[in-house]
């Protein structure tokens, strides 16, 4: 099997597996009891965890970072958390990219009922948000601006440095959702200047179910749950230990070798795109070329459509992903909840077709022998559909 | 459960699709879109003078579902009367693939939509009425109702 869908969760490490096994075991202390050693240890390793963390996105003090369970949920507690502290300011604006995931599009959708306003910067096809474009958007009421440091489905880096530095000058709060990029890229939180950082254990090697939130000084969040008071009040309710724990394994881990395995992905994403950009003239790659994630390779093939590609792909046990109309939602209900992706539609890709969109994302553990594996592959599954494809004409 | 979203049926449609490709003696060519999702299905049908259809091709552009759905439209349809390929409809598409997924069931029925555009095709080019087809297939859907 050759798994490159590490977009959508990475293999956990096994270092990671064995630290995160006694605290589903036998370490089930909860880490509110800290009265008798069974609920103080895990409330010890939850806190070794959240320093783990801090060291990794280098932010200054471990009591900033909250654990929640997934990405989506640090992205709903940063943007919905905030906004209480936004409307006593007098802000009614905010700022995100085209290209932001779900969890970022569909909180401001609904903020628009709210009477809040948003813009949405244009990428173009290179899927980059230009910073001029932010300088121009932003305006007295702008309360926040969310732009990820990458994107999942076309690997593309934003230039969060400089987006930063425009919205520290211009006193907005600065949300970056970092769940594609951390394990892949630095993720350094001071050097963005960026106020509110998302980041999810399950995309660098831990295990789902625990997630974290960088929360600057400068932002007051209200909560968005009431309970218990765990995460400081901010994320109420028992944390899972195991996950956190895992967590902060992964986040050392990512401190540690990083540097060493990044580079290398890297270097197998250009022989990747290099082997496949060779094969077909009717092969697009989508987004930057230079600005991207390291080992992610993504781009639409004409007269093929997606889900095809992905379910040949996979009965030669290679795992990838598709941004097609047709394989974006195979358990709803009506075709109306068929939709193309709005990254892809975003950076130029037909969409009014069922684009036969790939996304292939590597991990610290793809080999060579795996990208030869897909580019010895590649000619045959295409071939077989262009052959069944009526407006093929090569 | 199994470890597709589809059944057998359709995933051995889809990898060994049945009747794939162009017909140069076609009589009957019909070519149908799908505007939810962009695909497209070209049917290509030789009927021959006792209004059988004697060979049956298809090209689909399309996800897994609806290169099954084409595939298996065309074994339905081989050797059929024109008045039994009108009578096929999507259901029984469905039905034979042993289920399609709620959200691929459009697939099926750009299926059905093929056959009927194949022998409007057909009614043209031997200058017979056309409204013929239209009556037929009113005639086979208010049966069903």
């Amino acid at each position: 099997m050759i798994y490159m869908d590490n977009m959508a969760g990475t293999k956990p490490d096994p270092r990671v597996v064995a630290a995160v096994t006694p605290w589903i075991t036998e370490k089930y202390g909860n880490p509110s009891a800290h009265f008798y050693p069974l609920g103080r240890e895990s409330y010890v390793a939850i806190e070794a965890a959240r320093a783990s963390v801090a060291t990794m996105l280098n932010a200054p003090k471990a009591e900033q970072i909250i654990f929640t369970a997934n990405g989506t949920e640090s992205n709903n507690v940063a943007i919905k958390g905030y906004l209480p502290t936004a409307t006593k300011l007098g802000k009614k604006h905010i700022i995100i990219s085209e290209i932001e995931h779900f969890s970022i599009q569909n909180i401001f959708a609904k903020l628009l009922k709210d009477g809040w306003e948003v813009t949405k910067l244009r990428v173009g096809d290179s899927g980059i948000v230009n910073p001029d474009d932010l300088k121009k958007a932003i305006r007295k009421d702008t309360a926040l601006v969310s732009i990820a440091q990458a994107n999942p489905e076309i690997g593309v880096i934003q230039d969060s440095v400089e987006i930063g530095k425009i919205c520290k000058e211009a006193g907005v709060i600065y949300h970056v959702d970092a769940v594609a990029s951390c394990g892949r890229i630095p993720v350094d939180v001071q050097a963005m200047n960026a106020d509110l950082v998302s980041v999810a254990a399950q995309n660098f090697y831990g295990v789902r179910g625990a997630a974290a939130l960088y929360v600057s000084p400068e932002v007051k969040l209200k909560p968005l749950f009431d309970g218990g008071y765990q995460e400081r009040g901010m994320r109420s309710g028992s944390e899972n230990v195991a996950a956190i724990v895992g967590m902060g394994v992964a986040a050392d881990l990512v401190t540690q070798e990083m540097a060493d395995y990044a580079p290398k992905m890297a270097e197998l994403g250009r022989h990747f795109a290099d082997g496949i950009g060779n094969m077909f003239d009717f092969l697009h790659f989508t987004g930057s070329m230079t600005k991207r994630l390291p080992g992610h390779v993504s781009f639409w093939i004409e007269f093929v459509e997606g889900e095809s590609l992905l379910m040949w792909y996979a009965l030669n046990n290679i795992y990838a992903a598709s941004g097609s109309a047709c394989s974006s939602n195979i358990l709803a209900h009506d075709e109306e909840d068929l939709v193309a992706s709005h990254v892809l539609t975003a950076v130029g890709v037909p969409t009014d077709i069922c684009a036969g969109s790939m996304m292939f994302s590597m991990s610290k553990y793809t080999t060579k022998e795996d990208v030869d594996k897909v580019l010895e592959v590649t000619p045959g599954i295409v071939n077989k559909l262009t052959a069944m494809s009526p407006h093929y004409n090569r | 459960m199994g470890m597709s979203p589809y059944s057998d049926k359709v995933m051995d449609h889809f990898m060994n699709p049945r009747n794939m490709g162009d017909l140069a003696d076609a009589n009957a060519v019909g070519e149908v879109g799908n505007p939810a999702c962009g695909d497209v299905m070209k049917l290509f049908m030789k009927i021959g003078d006792n209004e059988t259809i004697e060979d049956v091709k298809f090209k689909t552009f399309g996800c897994g579902a609806a290169i099954a759905s084409s595939s298996m439209a065309t074994e339905l349809l081989k050797g059929k009367k024109i008045d039994e390929a009108i009578a096929l409809t999507n259901q029984a598409i469905v039905n034979a693939l042993d289920g399609l997924p709620e959200s691929k069931i459009h697939c099926s029925v750009m299926a059905e939509e093929a056959v009927e555009a194949a022998l409007v095709d057909y009614y043209n080019k031997a200058g017979k009425d056309v409204a013929e087809i239209e009556k037929m297939k009113a005639a086979v859907k208010a049966t069903k109702e």
